[in-house]
Parts: C-alpha cells; sequence; structure tokens
C-alpha cells in the first residue's frame, strides 16, 4: 500500500523521539563546556617535552638535542638549536640540551611522528585542547619554557604508556650503571694489577 | 597474464615500425612497463583495450613524473702500458666525461582489466624535451577516466594532450602561470610576515615586507635578527 | 548561449552517447547559466559545478576543481616515507584508516616489507569499521540532499560517532588517525578495545535495520531517486568508476575480491551489485555493503591471531627503499585508492601520486546530470560520494 514506507519511518522517529526522554543509553550529546566527556588515554593533541623534576624544568629536560623531531617533522613546526655546552642530565651524564625548543602550534598537525622518532622518550603528546588564543602569532609559538612539563604530568594522562617508559628507561640506565660499575671494577682491578707487582705477572721468565 | 616481454612481441607483431621497449622496473615490486613511441600510441591503446587476451578496459590511473635534464659524469681507468718497460705495470689515467642527458616528461598510465580480472600492465609515454615538445597524444578518445587525469598532469607538469577533447588547467586557476609539479618550480615567494621557526620561509617573506614587526616578544626565530 | 549552440555542443561530447534530452516546454528559449558552489551546502564541501539550464534542464554541466587544492603530491616528495603518512589521512577525512592502509601497502610493495598476520587482521577490521562509517555518513548526506533534513543524518552521525571514539581511543584521534606503519600497525589494541568493536559490530546490524526502515522503502525516497542519474556499465568501466557506483550498475569488480590483498579471502562475503545504476541502486549497494562489512567484521574478531602487530625488521627511521616504482591499491569506502611511488634510492620519494576515487568517479557527472534537473544533480552528486579533501588535493 502506497504510503506504508512512510509510516513505518515515522514510527522510527517517533520511537527515537520518545526514547530520548527516558532511556539515557539514547541521549548522546553532552552539555560541553559545562560537562566534559573523560578523553580516552590514548587521545593526543600537541606534543610536550619531558621533565624529570618539576622544581627545575629546564636542568632536566630529557631532550638532548639531536634534532631527529626537527628533521622528521612533516610540517617543519619544530625548530632547536643546541647548547653550546654541556650539562648532566637526571644520571649525571653530561649531555647536550636544546637552548631553544620552538614548536608553532598553529603548524603542528599533532601527527605524533615527533613521539615516535624520538630516542630520549623526551618527547611526548599532550591532551590539551582548549587553547585557544586572541594572538594568532606569538601566543602559539610555544618555546621550551612553555612545552616543558613533569613526568608527574606525563603519568596522569597516558598512565599505562609512561609506566611502560619508566620502566624502559629504568632498565636502561641500571644497565648502564651495572656496565660503568663493571668497567670501573675492571679498571680498578687493573689499577690494583699494576699497583701491586707481586700480582703482575712476571715479564721475563 | 602476458608478460610486458610478451606483449611487446606481439605488439611489434601487430604494429611493425612501431617504437615498443620493455622498461624494466628495478626495483622489488617488479612492476615492468612498456615505453611507446608518440606515433603508433593511440593505436596501441586501442589494440590494448580491444584485444580479447588482454581486454584492459580500465585505465586506472594516469601520472606524469618530470625528469629534467641530467648531468651524467662518467669515470673511466684508461691504462697505457709504458713503451719504454712493457714490464712495468700500466699507467692508469682516470678519464672522466660529462655529457647531458636531456630532459624530458613521462606520462604513465596503469591499465587493468575489468573483464579479465588481470592487471595492471602499464605503459609510459615521452615527451621530446621539458619546453616546445612538451606534446604526448591524449589516450581520453579510447578510455574516457584519462580525461580529468590528462588535464591534471597538462595542468601540474604541462604536458600537452593532443586530441584531447577539454585540455584546460583543473587544479590550479587559468590565469596561473607555471606547472607545479615540475621539479624545478619556484614557488612564489610574498609570504605574510609572521613569527615562525621556518627560517626559510622568513627569510622570503623579508624581501617583501622589509620592515616586519619587532620580533622581540616573541621566541627566537631561525634567521631572525634580533 | 542558444539552443543552436545544442548540436554542437553534442558533437563536442567525449561519449558519442550522453545526448542532451530534447526539450519543448514553455521555458524553451535561451539557455541560462547558473555557477552551483562553490559556497552550495549540496556541493559538500568547496565544489562548484557551471550548470548550463534549459529552462530546470540541464544541457551542460562542467565541474570546476581547485578550490581545495594544496598540492598535496609535491609535498609528499618534500618529506620522508614516513612523514606523507599523516597527510594522506587529510585526503578523504572520512575513511583516513583506509588512506593509511592503501599508503602502507604500496610502500610495502615498494620496499618488500612484510606484514605480520595479526596486524593483517587488524587493518581488515579498521578498513571494514571505516567503511561502516563512511556509508552511514553517505546515506545520511545524502538523504540530506534529498531534503529529509536532518533526522536520518543526525541518526547516522550518532553511529558515526561510536565508530569514531573506537579510533580515538585506539590511535589517539577521532579522523587523523595516522595509525598504519610500513610494516604492521603502530599500537596493538588492547582486549577491551577489541570488546568494544565486537560490541559496536553486534550491534549495528539493528541500527542498520532502524535506518532501513526510516529510508529504503520510503515511497519519497523511492520517487526522487529510482531511475535518477543512470549509468550505464559500459561508460563506468570506460570511466575508472570504481567503488559502490560501479557496482551499482552491475558490473561485478571488487578489489577485495580481485586484488586479494591483506588476509581477505580467508573471509565469506558477498559482493553486492546493482541492476540500474541509479541513485537508489548507490544508495542500496552501500547499505548491502555495510551488512557485508558486518559479516567480515564479525569473522576477523573472531579469527583475530596473537603476535606481534609490527615486523620487527620495519624501519622508523633512515627509511630507504630500493630504487624502483610500485603501485598498490586497495577497495576504499569510495572506490579504488591507490599510490604511485617512485623511488630513486633517497628518503623521499621522487614521485608520489594519490588515485583518488571520488575524482575520477567525478568523470561521469556530466553524463549522470544530462536531462535532470537542478534538484537532481543534488542528489546525483551525492550519491557519487565525494570528499573534497580528495578530489583537489
Amino acid at each position: 500500500m502506497l504510503g506504508t514506507g512512510l509510516l513505518q519511518g515515522l514510527g522510527v522517529t517517533a520511537k527515537n523521539f520518545v526514547g530520548s526522554f527516558h532511556d539515557p543509553a539514547r541521549l548522546t550529546t553532552i552539555e560541553y563546556p559545562e560537562v566534559k566527556t573523560k578523553l580516552p588515554e590514548a587521545y593526543r593533541n600537541f606534543p610536550f617535552l619531558v621533565t624529570e623534576n618539576a622544581t627545575d624544568p629546564m636542568g632536566t629536560l630529557r631532550c638532548v638535542a639531536c634534532q631527529i623531531c626537527e628533521k622528521e617533522c612533516p610540517p617543519q613546526c619544530i625548530y632547536i638549536e643546541k647548547s653550546k655546552d654541556k650539562k648532566p642530565d637526571a644520571t649525571g651524564k653530561p649531555q647536550l640540551f636544546p637552548a631553544v625548543f620552538a614548536i608553532d602550534t598553529s603548524v603542528c598537525m599533532s601527527c605524533q611522528i615527533c613521539v615516535e622518532v624520538c630516542p630520549f622518550e623526551a618527547i611526548k603528546m599532550d591532551q590539551v585542547y582548549e587553547i585557544a588564543t586572541t594572538d594568532r602569532f606569538s601566543a602559539l609559538l610555544l618555546n621550551r619554557e612553555q612545552l616543558a612539563k613533569s613526568n608527574a604530568y606525563y603519568h596522569e594522562i597516558h598512565p599505562t604508556e609512561a609506566a611502560e617508559v619508566d620502566a624502559r628507561l629504568a632498565a636502561e640506565r641500571k644497565a648502564a650503571e651495572e656496565k660503568a660499575a663493571a668497567a670501573a671494577a675492571a679498571k680498578a682491578a687493573a689499577a690494583a694489577a699494576k699497583a701491586s707487582p707481586v700480582a703482575k705477572p712476571p715479564l721475563t721468565a | 597474464m602476458e608478460s610486458p616481454e610478451q606483449i611487446r612481441d606481439r605488439l611489434l607483431a601487430r604494429f611493425p615500425g612501431a617504437e615498443i621497449s620493455v622498461v624494466t622496473n628495478p626495483g622489488i615490486a617488479a612492476q615492468h612497463s612498456l615505453l611507446l613511441g608518440a606515433a603508433h600510441a593511440r593505436a596501441i591503446a586501442e589494440f590494448l583495450r580491444d584485444d580479447p587476451t588482454l581486454k584492459l578496459d580500465q585505465c586506472s590511473n594516469v601520472t606524469g613524473i618530470d625528469w629534467p635534464e641530467k648531468e651524467i659524469v662518467e669515470t673511466k681507468n684508461i691504462s697505457t702500458p709504458d713503451p719504454a718497460n712493457p714490464a712495468a705495470p700500466p699507467k692508469v689515467v682516470e678519464q672522466k666525461t660529462k655529457r647531458l642527458q636531456p630532459g624530458f616528461l613521462e606520462v604513465v598510465y596503469h591499465l587493468y582489466s575489468i573483464t579479465h580480472r588481470h592487471g595492471p600492465v602499464i605503459f609510459r609515454l615521452r615527451t621530446g624535451n621539458r619546453t616546445d615538445q612538451a606534446t604526448v597524444p591524449s589516450l581520453t578518445p579510447v578510455w574516457r577516466s584519462c580525461e580529468f587525469q590528462e588535464r591534471e598532469v597538462f595542468d601540474l607538469f604541462g604536458v600537452t594532450f593532443v586530441g584531447h577533447p577539454d585540455l584546460r588547467r583543473i587544479l590550479m586557476w587559468d590565469e596561473f602561470k607555471d606547472h607545479p609539479m615540475r621539479r624545478d618550480y619556484v614557488e612564489p615567494d610574498d609570504y605574510e610576515w609572521e613569527p615562525t621557526p621556518h627560517g626559510a620561509v622568513l627569510e622570503k617573506a623579508k624581501a617583501h615586507y622589509p620592515t616586519p614587526p619587532a620580533p622581540a616578544a616573541v621566541a627566537p626565530v631561525k634567521g631572525a635578527v634580533a | 548561449m542558444s539552443v543552436s549552440d545544442l548540436s554542437a555542443l553534442n558533437a563536442q561530447r567525449a561519449t558519442p552517447g550522453a545526448r542532451v534530452r530534447e526539450v519543448h516546454d514553455s521555458f524553451h528559449g535561451d539557455l541560462l547559466e547558473v555557477s552551483m558552489g562553490p559556497h552550495h551546502p549540496s556541493t559538500h564541501g568547496v565544489f562548484r559545478m557551471i550548470v548550463t539550464l534549459d529552462g530546470e534542464t540541464i544541457v551542460k554541466l562542467k565541474p570546476v576543481f581547485g578550490y581545495l587544492h594544496r598540492n598535496h603530491e609535491k609535498l609528499g616528495e618534500t618529506v620522508t616515507y614516513l612523514g606523507s603518512m599523516p597527510y594522506t589521512d587529510r585526503l578523504d577525512y572520512l575513511s583516513s584508516m583506509t588512506n593509511n592502509w592503501a599508503y602502507a601497502l604500496a610502500v610495502e610493495k615498494l620496499a618488500g616489507q612484510a606484514v605480520p598476520e595479526r596486524a593483517e587482521y587488524v587493518r581488515v577490521i579498521l578498513a571494514e569499521l571505516t567503511r561502516l562509517l563512511n556509508h552511514t555518513c553517505l546515506a545520511g548526506f545524502l538523504m540530506q540532499d534529498c531534503g529529509c533534513s536532518g533526522t536520518p543524518l543526525m541518526y547516522a552521525f550518532r553511529e558515526r560517532e561510536y565508530i569514531l571514539d573506537l579510533f580515538e581511543s585506539l590511535s589517539g584521534s577521532r579522523m587523523m588517525c595516522n595509525y598504519q606503519r610500513f610494516g604492521g600497525c603502530r599500537v596493538d589494541p588492547s582486549a577491551d578495545w577489541l570488546a568494544g568493536a565486537q560490541k559496536l559490530t553486534d550491534r549495528y546490524g539493528t541500527f542498520l535495520d532502524e535506518f532501513e526502515t526510516l529510508l529504503t522503502g520510503n515511497e519519497i525516497i523511492m520517487a526522487r531517486t529510482q531511475g535518477v542519474g543512470k549509468l550505464s556499465p559500459e561508460l563506468a568501466i570506460s570511466a575508472g568508476v570504481t567503488g559502490p557506483m560501479l557496482r551499482a550498475t552491475g558490473v561485478n569488480y571488487d578489489l577485495r575480491k580481485v586484488d586479494a590483498y591483506g588476509v581477505y579471502p580467508r573471509f565469506d562475503f558477498r559482493v553486492p551489485l546493482g541492476d540500474h545504476g541509479d541513485v537508489y541502486d548507490r544508495y542500496m549497494i552501500r547499505v548491502l555493503e555495510m551488512r557485508e562489512s558486518i559479516k567480515i567484521l564479525q569473522q576477523a574478531l573472531a579469527g583475530l591471531p596473537a603476535g606481534p602487530i609490527m615486523d620487527p625488521k620495519a624501519k622508523l627511521r633512515s627509511f630507504r627503499p630500493k630504487a624502483g616504482e610500485a603501485y598498490g591499491r586497495i577497495e576504499g569506502p569510495k572506490g579504488e585508492i591507490g599510490f604511485y611511488l617512485l623511488s630513486d634510492g633517497s628518503p623521499n620519494p621522487y614521485r608520489y601520486r594519490i588515485r583518488p576515487p571520488s575524482f575520477i568517479n567525478l568523470t561521469v557527472l556530466e553524463d549522470m546530470c544530462l536531462g535532470h534537473t537542478v534538484a537532481d544533480a543534488v542528489i546525483i552528486l551525492g550519491s557519487v560520494d565525494i570528499v573534497l579533501g580528495e578530489v583537489d588535493r
């Protein structure tokens, strides 16, 4: 019968209309900005630099200014200048650090490639999304002071990923320490051997 | 499906005197292609479309490639035996010859057969040079799908397709002069001045905007004067 | 332009079959040229058609492109192979997962990179979710073009939202996923994510039933779409039309079956075909394809093997394929999306070309619209399913 399809369609809309009043599952929208959805852990928007210690953010940047991210960034939004001198990083090893680290967020497309190519776990993805400003030039060009965020913050936004990263870094550090200790022990042993003529094997028979 | 060599042999038997050669693809994909001369391209394309065993009825993809002229330096070691002392090892002189490989534009067609579900058969057409002889025959009358794609190659590479029913710019605007996909294309430099880490952009912009706003309040930029 | 130009117009058409219908009504007289777009809500973005009208009948239609042109292919030559991956998201922004896959497939062909089995399954799951998302949205937009303002589109968007949530929790972004890599996928889906995907797959059929009750049998929609914008199989093949548009004309050609890429041969699914090649068929093909996608999703989720998600030999940095060229293509939701890559052994491709399905499908737009009214041209364009990010590149 002509019109049956129409009436059936109207039935669907009626069901959805009435349903939205009593079934919370049918309410798919929320009242932003009063209510906000919980972001999934994987959500990414704009990179930030990880610092080990929040009290001294510039002193404990993990970044060693290797410039790999600057080279790999598809829209070329990262700009790095290496430091002239070295200073000790969190493990006490002297490293270069970025004297200038700027990200142009008006160009950045949050693709996460800088994070993936970074060998030092120094740059990670943030979860900020309310970053509108009235100044489209300097306010969107973030420098390293604005980019530096603590490892604790990283743990807060990406708990699983951050725990993995920390475990990996700890393992690496431990391995490095053991290696250094072994090297030091070997050195000490060699030095001891050199110092004591008794232990020294006779050079001439 | 027949290999490109078999197709070439059949085409040569069908079109005696046509320029057909196989271009080997050195890569892992090993999708070899046929290089066709312009004179017989249209007839060969029709043959490929209508031949009952090939029946390449769909021209899936049309692409341009720019090969600018290239200076090739060949190094040859010439050994000349010492006439005074034939027993001594010959003197080796390194001789370098420079030769200019002329540039050309290339159009690549990827053909598939919907009837027989095989493919791709790839063939290429080359222009004489990159300036006054940048023409190849249009294959739009053979496969309708070439219509927009050939217009795109004309627009972005500057290849003129002889016999195309409606050869106009398609992506760039009509008044645009250059062909942006060519390797030697120089992009316009009249950017708006703004603080940016892109040093190259800023340098170009400076020429057009000699007195930029003082960059004191902003983060340092590559190449900026303090 | 006057009517006497009509014969000249017919003579210069690329296909001899596409003739203008002879109209003799009271409006018969001088032809009127109307520019539809680029800012027209029915053009799905910044697309423009220069339409020549005789009364209300279209006698000539010339599409104008390029308002969103950013020379994507040139950009691809200036960045590394990996650097192009996030740009492919921005081609057809409704189906970034399949764009990623097509590009990854082409590069894997070029570099001879193997992909682990689990990654192949995950790719199939994501591609079919993308197909659901794209076809649902298309049905909504098409109905919007027909004049059903809002309701079908909002229902479609409600379901799309659930799929986007899945994408977001897996890749970190709703639309710009940047998820596939050469030799696998970026992150391994967790058990929670797979449970979510399973739940959505189980529920999607119910939504489709509801959606079809709303639309498929609706007499007004049938009256508007049946017999409108007919496309013959011969012209469709010659014009390189691919995807649901080609299958709506009755040509059995689905790359998932023909090329058998990935792990598609392991799944049992059918290829729906149309009879008339009109707008209604193109709508129905998409609905039927969604039903088949659900079948594929069920099988892929059930058979997902354990194992690595990335090939351990895959290189992320300093990726330099051997010199050579490769063309890789997959069946995207809009048709055959292919990437042609030419490597000269450097980190950047020498030539990076995209075969955009919706751009090439537009070749036959004029042939489909001739003889119809402007209101029909709107729904014919809607049934082609274009995204301007891909058309203009």
